[in-house]
């Protein structure tokens, strides 16, 4: 009975406490998200890197890249060259009522020429106008972010005790040119004065 | 003779009013007070500041809907059924005092009525329930009869009790009775009101007629639109019916300091409290089974009414010696 008793007085307890701190709710057509920079938004084009080698297409698991190219000759540029053949994009749409999302084509891409962008307000009334064509899938490069520094930023001193640490071990001409004291490399341990 | 109807109309026009605001700042209470104790905001877009319209929203939506009426429901039941479920409430509105003469009607006997018309809303219910042509309304309907024969005892049990303390019957007499002792002297009475009120509400954690993942949502399940905006509208009427009833005769009402200016507020102030207190127990507290809900009113609510009675009778023989 005490435990009954006591179980509904925590509820009330809980409760009460949740009501008075603060919700963490964010009000988002008004407050707009803050996504890391990594988030998967979009598939954003250059088109300029496509090399219409149809990759993509064929590793999607689900078959949502259309590809339409063909192919142009470039005659030579000098007397008794060569001509030269390149593709040339006519087509290249995702269409996203089918993609999952998984990424595969943008890792797949030998060319640099799909990234991911965090933009993710493209929603429509008609499924079939998720289909995206090249010039809209063109327009949302701007956003996508650069990428992160693969180790995040120290304050100078670190870094320069990182490097000095490293440096004897990693290379082993750097350890000889300290041997033989020539001066110009500083010894271990200098880093660490202000 | 005219005035006297100019009168009657007038403080019919008020109770109405009364009675179609109150439970709409019950509602928005309840939205709001219910989401922050669950770590959310609730509505912040109708109307603006803070969704301050959203009830009002949701009514003009539940007027767009369609009117079903179920091809196997008793029609005319069916149709009937929200009517007095609201009804009752109405009847019971007008005679709660805010303030020595703030009150839709000053009858002799008001405690009697609210009891006795309390109940039609029930019946409403039970209506509902029957009438739908449909095995789980059916099934919360007579939950819904089984609840208000168990819930009703100690409800009376524990007005009794208030009654007698204040040797009247007029909700008004009970009022000027009060003392701040009645504090502790009818604790017991007041928890099992609470309680029971809370019951006959059909509210969390009390609310096996509609349960939804046993009986979708009970008598009310064929409802829509409209007549279902009736059913949830009774649902607040009854909470401000409740918690002002409770204010009256637990806390005195009107009484408090200025109460030859603001009595009413102090009414309404009190009966606010009681209104929060049972939107936070549907918050904190999980539902009870059908058995438990029976065993509550019957081995713990009659019982301590009773005691409750006893203590009272005891206090009033030692007092008026
Ligand atoms: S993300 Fe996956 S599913 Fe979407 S287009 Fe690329 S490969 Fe296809
Ligand atoms: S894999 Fe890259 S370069 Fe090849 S078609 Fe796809 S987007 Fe273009």
């Amino acid at each position: 009975m005490t435990k009954f008793l006591s179980g509904l007085a925590k509820g009330m307890a809980t409760t009460a406490r949740t009501m008075t701190t603060h919700a963490h709710t964010q009000q988002y057509p008004h407050v707009k998200p803050e996504l890391p920079s990594r988030s998967r938004g979009v598939i954003a084009l250059l088109e300029e890197n496509c090399t219409s080698c149809m990759l993509c297409a064929r590793e999607c698991p689900d078959w949502c890249i259309y590809i339409d190219s063909h192919k142009e000759t470039t005659p030579p540029a000098t007397e008794g060259g060569r001509a030269r053949q390149h593709n040339v994009l006519d087509r290249f749409a995702i269409d996203f009522s089918l993609c999952m999302y998984c990424g595969i084509c943008i890792e797949v891409c030998p060319f640099d020429a799909l990234f991911w962008s965090p933009e993710f307000e493209y929603s429509t009334t008609d499924i079939r106008d998720l289909l995206q064509e090249k010039d809209t899938l063109g327009q949302w490069m701007p956003t996508v972010p650069p990428p992160e520094p693969l180790v995040p930023e120290l304050p100078e001193t670190e870094l320069q005790q990182l490097v000095v640490e490293v440096e004897p071990e990693d290379d082993p001409a750097a350890g000889r040119t300290t041997e033989r004291g020539t001066g110009e490399v500083p010894p271990p341990g200098a880093g660490e004065q202000p | 003779m005219a005035g006297d109807i100019v009168e009657i109309v007038l403080r019919a026009v008020c109770v109405l009013a009364a009675f179609l605001v109150l439970p709409l700042l019950v509602g928005q209470t309840e939205h709001k007070v219910m989401a922050h104790m669950q770590g959310r905001l609730g509505p912040m877009e109708a109307g603006g500041f803070h969704g301050w319209a959203q009830l009002v929203a949701d009514g003009i939506k539940f007027t767009q809907k369609e009117d079903i009426v179920p091809l196997a429901a008793d029609k005319r039941v069916f149709r009937i059924a929200p009517a007095l479920g609201i009804v009752s409430y109405l009847f019971a509105l007008a005679v709660i005092p805010l303030g020595p003469h703030t009150v839709g009607a000053d009858v002799p006997g008001s405690l009697v009525w609210v009891l006795a018309v309390g109940g039609i809303g029930t019946v409403g219910t039970l209506m509902a329930g029957w009438g739908s042509g449909n095995k789980y309304s059916l099934l919360g309907g007579l939950r819904t009869a089984a609840q208000l024969v168990s819930y009703e005892l100690p409800l009376i049990l524990a007005c009794a009790s208030f009654a007698i303390a204040a040797g009247s019957l007029s909700l008004v007499g009970i009022a000027h009775a009060w003392t701040p002792w009645w504090l502790l002297w009818q604790l017991p009475g007041a928890i099992v009101f609470l309680v029971a009120a809370t019951a006959e509400l059909q509210r969390p954690p009390f609310d096996m007629p509609v349960a939804d993942s046993e009986l979708v949502m009970g008598p009310y399940t064929e409802y829509t639109g409209l007549r279902f905006a009736l059913f949830l509208l009774a649902e607040y009427a009854g909470i401000v019916v409740m918690s002002l009833l409770l204010g009256v005769l637990y806390l005195g009402g009107w009484t408090g300091p200025f109460d030859h200016q603001i009595g009413w507020l102090w009414t309404l102030l009190k009966g606010a409290i009681f209104a929060v207190l049972i939107i936070w127990i549907r918050v904190a507290w999980p539902r009870l089974r059908e058995d438990q809900l029976q065993r509550v009113a019957w081995l713990g609510l009659v019982p301590l009414a009773l005691l409750q009675l006893a203590i009272t009778a005891i206090g009033v023989v030692v007092t008026s010696r």
